[in-house]
């Protein structure tokens, strides 16, 4: 079977065999960063096309379709076009906080990228709080936002910064809690330790409804932590121009606009890692030749298709619903989803010590 | 030379401590033109809204003191640009009713079909730009697919796709196309067969009703003392088609009703005018097999002159009364000319419905007054 155990084994033996430990761990890690950067970069190209694409389909048109074939290379044109754009700064901008902002946020998303399992055994790092790690560094991302929006010095991109931080602060909550009642089925945080667990079923069947219940919560949560329509308030292109962006140009704006895409496939992947098993095939109870065929395709098309499923998920929603109002917005998560997940956590607390899940 | 204490500049009405003043416009996703709105915010609560006009000023009234009243007609198209056909109708009644000019039964029917096709397309961009200041985009998209099939009609009838300038005094400027009757009946069932869609997307939806339900509420005695006329006005209950109270053309010989809401909020303008294009519909149904035979256009003399007066026509628009006033001196053109129209006093109030709420709220109000910048402006 096609795993990428063995190349990752080899290139580590060959990298100790040749120079010292510190030297081997040292390369490695430059090598780990390089493909995190590739990673970005290619996450970014695809992503974009296929909002367009997912877009243009609902909206009973065709989407970019001249640039290569299928317009498969318009992104790679865009992204040309932006980085030859100039980058004006503002004049009355902080100009420091400003040029930081982006690689800010961007740096959130590569801290995110560590501990998620992309296939079986390939993984960054397989940290034993996993989860903790997760939920703690993606908060930091609103720090960034709100730099950007403080630092253009524009009345909009202030509204849209304080509605980034009251809307990411809020349903972080709602995230967290839906992220523990996994924690609570599995009794770890790391992630490798909550795919193992799943090897005999998906979390979202084995948890019976609480696992249900936690998996739209946590949909609902993450939308709004990346700042995606219905709850694209931060931006909200009709009310707020382009709400905490609106100054930012070229590549500094591209840095955002792919910062977005690879916040949407990190909280995806983890959704599909918690839910959905990560990179463990489907398996039904005792249909051994049906498991034995799911085991033949490898485990990161099974983690990719999963991860895909969510975004397509989110990308669905963005071009269907129409925006919150702001106070609607915090109404939703401190009278409604909070109380559900407190309650669902609860559930599943008992579920787990009375072992009723399967 | 300065005195002393002269006030060179008053700082006394800046504004209060933690009041936020942002400038919505001319150029502005959500104002749909050159409206440049002073919004005086405390937080992301509407204190006050100030509206600025004049970014598309082209002084229509006073070019069509100098044109003849053959021409004056086709100025009226660039005034409110999404009822054109309606503009052109509402001056080419007035040369009519001036002059006494007989006007053949064919076109007076074909008039009131392009009317109502006028009024749908209207409607239909509404409901997608209104969708997308909401956040929603996909609706844009299939309120322009009907919305397309209409201006394709409007090209074969006339060759223009928005600006129609297809009336002239006494008549139409040439008859139909062979395939009028046949597309009209297409568009028909297509427009039947897909309201259904925008029920599911739009009508039905939680966070669309959440957004609009107790919106930007307009009571019906507001409405009266603001002026305010078509959807804006139904919608608070206040009974103001002008289709029924002066009928023109073939209006009264139709069935139709008039729609009317009583809750005066944006949910209540919406419902209006999604329910006054089934209405547009069961007319052009009414009309469209009995166009009868004839004469498209009626004799006239060949220079125009009004006589000596004050002449007032009023139609109704997509957006409501447009009123055509002419003082005629007795010459080929207009002495003075005034239109007025429903834009204007619609966005008048939008101070009243919009002040208190967030901001969120002013793209729910200001999408559904249906604000055409060049119809205020004129």
């Amino acid at each position: 079977m096609f795993s990428l155990e063995g190349i990752t084994t080899n290139v580590q033996d060959w990298l100790f065999m040749k120079f010292n430990p510190t030297l081997a761990l040292a390369i490695e890690c430059v090598i780990v960063i390089l493909l995190a950067i590739s990673l970005f970069a290619i996450l970014g190209l695809v992503l974009v096309l296929m909002e367009r694409k997912v877009a243009a389909h609902i909206q009973i048109r065709l989407g970019p379709n001249r640039v290569g074939p299928g317009g498969m290379f318009q992104t790679v044109a865009d992204t040309l076009k932006l980085i030859m754009k100039e980058g004006l700064v503002p004049d009355m901008a902080d100009k420091f906080l400003f040029n930081l902002a982006p690689f800010v946020v961007m740096m959130v998303g590569m801290l995110l990228l560590a501990p998620i399992a992309f296939a079986k055994n390939f993984q960054i790092w397989d940290i034993n709080i996993g989860v903790l790690y997760i939920s703690s560094v993606s908060s930091l991302s609103v720090i960034g936002i709100l730099m950007a929006g403080w630092a253009s010095n524009n009345k909009y991109s202030l509204l849209g910064a304080m509605r980034s931080g009251a809307q990411i602060v809020s349903y972080e909550l709602s995230a967290g809690f839906a992220v523990l009642t996994i924690v609570v089925l599995t009794g770890s945080l790391q992630l490798s330790e909550i795919v193992n667990a799943q090897q005999n079923g998906w979390w979202i069947f084995k948890g019976h409804i609480p696992a249900v219940i936690a998996f739209v919560l946590y949909i609902i949560a993450v939308t709004a932590e990346t700042n995606r329509a219905p709850f694209d308030l931060a931006e909200a292109e009709s009310e707020l121009t382009a709400g905490f962006h609106t100054e930012y140009s070229g590549m500094r704006f591209a840095l955002f606009f792919l910062a977005e895409y690879i916040n949407i496939f990190i909280v995806c992947a983890i959704g599909a890692t918690l839910f959905f098993g990560g990179w463990m095939p489907l398996h039904i109870g005792n249909w051994e030749a049906f498991n034995h065929i799911m085991d033949y395709i490898p485990s990161s098309v099974w983690f990719m298709g999963k991860t895909f499923f969510l975004i397509f998920l989110i990308m669905w929603f963005r071009w269907t619903f129409p925006r919150l109002r702001v106070d609607q917005l915090l109404n939703l998560e401190w009278k409604y989803l909070l109380p559900i997940s407190l309650f669902n956590l609860l559930l599943v607390a008992v579920i787990a010590i009375l072992g009723w899940h399967f | 030379m300065y005195n002393q204490t002269e006030i060179i500049k008053d700082t006394s009405e800046l504004g209060a401590e933690g009041e936020l003043v942002i400038n919505m416009g001319p150029q502005h996703p959500a104002t749909h033109g050159v409206l440049h709105l002073v919004v005086t915010l405390n937080g992301e609560t509407i204190k006050k809204i100030e509206p600025h006009l004049g970014y598309i000023h082209r002084s229509i009234e006073k070019m069509c003191e100098s044109l003849t009243y053959r021409q004056f007609i086709y100025v009226t198209s660039r005034m409110d640009y999404l009822s054109s056909h309606i503009n052109n109708l509402g001056c080419a009644l007035l040369v009519e009713k001036g002059m006494a000019i007989e006007v053949p039964d064919r076109a007076k029917y074909v008039r009131v079909i392009l009317s109502e096709l006028t009024r749908i397309a209207s409607h239909e961009l509404w409901l997608g730009a209104m969708a997308m200041d909401l956040g929603a985009f996909t609706p844009f998209f299939y309120a322009f697919r009907e919305r397309e099939m209409i201006t394709d009609i409007m090209e074969d009838t006339c060759g223009a796709r928005l600006t129609m300038n297809y009336i002239v005094p006494g008549g139409l400027m040439y008859d139909i196309h062979p395939d009028f009757q046949k597309k009209v009946k297409a568009f028909i069932t297509q427009f039947k067969s897909k309201v259904n869609e925008y029920e599911d997307l739009v009508t039905n939806n939680v966070i669309f009703q959440s957004r609009t339900k107790g919106v930007g509420i307009l009571s019906a005695e507001d409405a009266i003392s603001y002026g305010c006329t078509g959807p804006v006005a139904r919608a608070s209950g206040v009974s103001c088609d002008i289709r029924k109270i002066y009928p023109y053309e073939v209006y009264d010989k139709v069935e139709f009703d008039e729609v009317l809401e009583t809750a005066g909020d944006s949910f209540a303008r919406y419902m209006v005018r999604v329910k006054e294009m089934n209405q547009s519909i069961r007319i052009i149904e009414q009309l469209i097999d009995n166009i009868p035979e004839g004469d498209f256009v009626g004799k006239t003399k060949n220079v125009l002159k009004l006589p000596k007066g004050e002449f007032y026509t009023r139609v109704e628009t997509a957006r409501g009364e447009l009123g055509v006033f002419v003082v005629s001196e007795g010459g080929t053109t207009p002495h003075r000319i005034k239109f007025r129209s429903p834009g204007f006093s619609n966005l008048s109030v939008l101070n009243h419905i919009a002040a208190g709420s967030k901001i969120g709220d002013l793209m729910a109000s200001m999408g559904t007054l249906d604000l055409v910048i060049p119809d205020i402006d004129r």
